[in-house]
């Protein structure tokens, strides 16, 4: 029926301006990615254009980078911690959110998704003020805290949505048949999560080891996040090996949703199919 | 569980004990922060670092009465209202593309808009240089075309910080604006075809009233990430570009005077939740849970 959508003929050139805006929409969202993915081969001491060879002399200055791999180490290891507690609390958040009725859900709801409205800029001063008032140093469990506040609004959604679509009866039948609140949780909700975890704890780990702005009000004296790296190195000169950093950056984040995704749908694909041997 | 003996399946009791934790954490640090944050507006600055709990309204009375502050709230709130609407100007060309397309891979072209909110926004925001500096994509190619003698300067202006703001945001408003779109029933634009519409005249009458609420929620996200934005500013802009964000950063970070940048993040928290709220109030929270959740 879309196609009849735009029959006619003021339609059909509406139709094409639209196609045009896209593409540019969509150029103007990669361009300035890929030309900094193709900067980081070249082999100018530059790290601009123009293109003067090819090299790969910037990855191994990087690897030999050791402030650079600290903080590639710390922002490893905080987003691993992070997505773990997050996807969590998230799960236990959207449980009670979705089955029980309570006095407050409203209130709580608007609450959690609270964190992602708030520009960082204030949750950064806020939670650096609270600190100070008590009189304590900043710490790397600040910077874990506030990670997870960041990130707790996208995981509660995103298990909210999918735990809305798990029909209660099948839980309340385990439940029936003598099986434990806890046990029919693990056995029966918990698989059909599965994907909303996942998709969670991938989310909770970008957003962590993405974060800038919040990290570089929490972050302890002396220690640097890759981000906050990044604009420090930038603070100096835009070399090449910025480039390459940011390339190795675009494939731990992208490369490890992607292999994720690929990851889950070969297992709910090979599930399937044991389950069809299994009825045959 | 013995604990729950006596107690309902679903009883309010155990909701209360499933979202404890949750709630402790943003009562603790979510909430009272921005509690402590509006007591800290009252103290006394002394020295770099220093300030004491005596009582004073001196950090109101220098952000009402100094019309430095004004001047950069003023350029926050244009900078932010001028990203969001060329954002939903241009955003909605693609959402409704998307939505619209008979092309069998249309997951693909979803799964770009997201592929960026993966990127470190870090390095999304600073490889800009590399389109609008000196050595830059636009000025090298104009040059070497003969077309100018000197670089262009595109980079470190006000219209660098923009394109980055738009860069940052425009998934968000795609997405917003496509889920709203996503769920008009289709039947209603065939009908109208079938009554005699003009394509124009149903988009004009169907289409786009339906799919507002996406475009104003789109419209208060971006507004709100771009005037909260702090990395943005810094580094595609020059000193003169500087935002609200910048202004509180340099007060507590740089100047260490934290009653001052406590004032200040309380005035940006207090303009930025009015928009919210005024938002709220016309269209509900329902449809940002729906844009933020993708």
């Amino acid at each position: 029926m879309i196609a009849g959508q735009h029959q006619d003929k003021e339609g059909r050139w509406a139709w094409r301006l639209t196609g045009f805006i896209t593409l540019c929409v969509y150029i103007f969202m990669f361009a300035p990615i890929i030309a900094t993915v193709v900067l980081s081969f070249n082999a100018s001491m530059f790290g601009g254009f123009p293109l003067t060879g090819f090299s790969l002399q910037w990855y191994a200055k990087l690897l030999s980078n050791e402030q650079v791999l600290t903080a590639f180490r710390t922002s490893m290891w905080i987003a691993f911690v992070t997505a773990a507690v997050t996807t969590l609390l998230g799960i236990i958040t959207a449980y009670a959110l979705v089955r029980f009725e309570f006095p407050g859900k409203a209130t709580f709801g608007t609450l959690v998704i609270l964190p992602a409205l708030v520009p960082e800029t204030i949750l950064g001063v806020g939670l650096l003020v609270l600190i100070k008032a008590v009189d304590q140093p900043r710490s790397m469990g600040l910077l874990l805290l506030g990670h997870i506040l960041l990130a707790l609004p996208y995981v509660v959604l995103i298990t909210q949505a999918r735990m809305v679509g798990i029909r209660r009866t099948y839980e309340e039948a385990a439940l029936s048949l003598g099986a434990s609140r806890i046990s029919s949780f693990r056995e029966i909700t918990l698989p059909l999560l599965i994907p909303a975890v996942v998709a969670s704890a991938l989310l909770a780990f970008t957003i962590s080891f993405d974060n800038t702005s919040a990290s570089l009000f929490w972050r302890p004296a002396g220690v640097e996040t890759m981000p906050t790296q990044i604009l420090s190195m930038l603070k100096i000169s835009i070399s090449p090996e910025i480039n390459a950093l940011g390339t190795v950056m675009i494939l731990v984040t992208v490369g490890i949703p992607l292999v994720g995704g690929l990851m889950l749908q070969g297992l709910t694909r090979l599930r399937k199919r044991v389950d069809a041997k299994g009825n045959a | 569980m013995g604990m729950t003996k006596g107690w309902k399946l679903y009883d309010p009791r155990l909701a209360w004990m499933l979202v404890a934790p949750v709630l402790l954490l943003l009562l603790l640090f979510l909430l009272l922060p921005i509690a402590v944050m509006g007591v800290y507006t009252f103290f006394t600055f002394v020295t770099a670092g220093v300030e004491t709990s005596a009582l004073t309204f001196a950090n109101w009375k220098e952000f009402l009465t100094d019309s430095y502050y004004h001047g950069f709230l003023l350029k926050t709130v244009r900078v932010g209202a001028m990203t969001a609407i060329i954002c939903a100007v241009l955003g909605y060309f693609p959402a409704y593309f998307i939505w619209a397309t008979t092309f069998r891979h249309k997951w693909l072209l979803l799964l770009l808009l997201i592929v960026p909110f993966w990127i470190s926004f870090t390095i999304r925001t600073f490889s800009w240089i590399h389109i609008l500096g000196e050595q830059g994509i636009i000025n090298v190619t104009l040059l070497k075309l003969g077309l100018i003698d000197q670089p262009l300067q595109m980079l470190y202006t006000e219209g660098a910080v923009i394109m980055g703001l738009l860069h940052f945001l425009l998934p968000y408003m795609i997405l917003n604006v496509y889920v709203s779109l996503e769920s008009i029933d289709r039947t209603l634009i065939s009908a109208a075809r079938s009554m005699g519409c003009t394509s124009a005249q149903a988009f004009r009458e169907v289409t786009l009233p339906l799919s507002l609420p996406g475009l104003g929620a789109g419209l208060l996200l971006c507004f709100v990430l771009a005037a909260g934005s702090y990395v943005t500013p810094q580094l595609l802009g020059s000193g003169r570009d500087a935002l609200f964000g910048n202004l509180i950063y340099d007060t507590i970070m740089g100047q260490l005077n934290w009653p001052m940048g406590a004032t200040l993040s309380i005035v940006l928290f207090v303009v930025l939740g009015c928009f919210a709220a005024a938002y709220t109030r016309y269209m509900g929270m329902s449809q940002i849970v729906k844009g933020l959740g993708g």
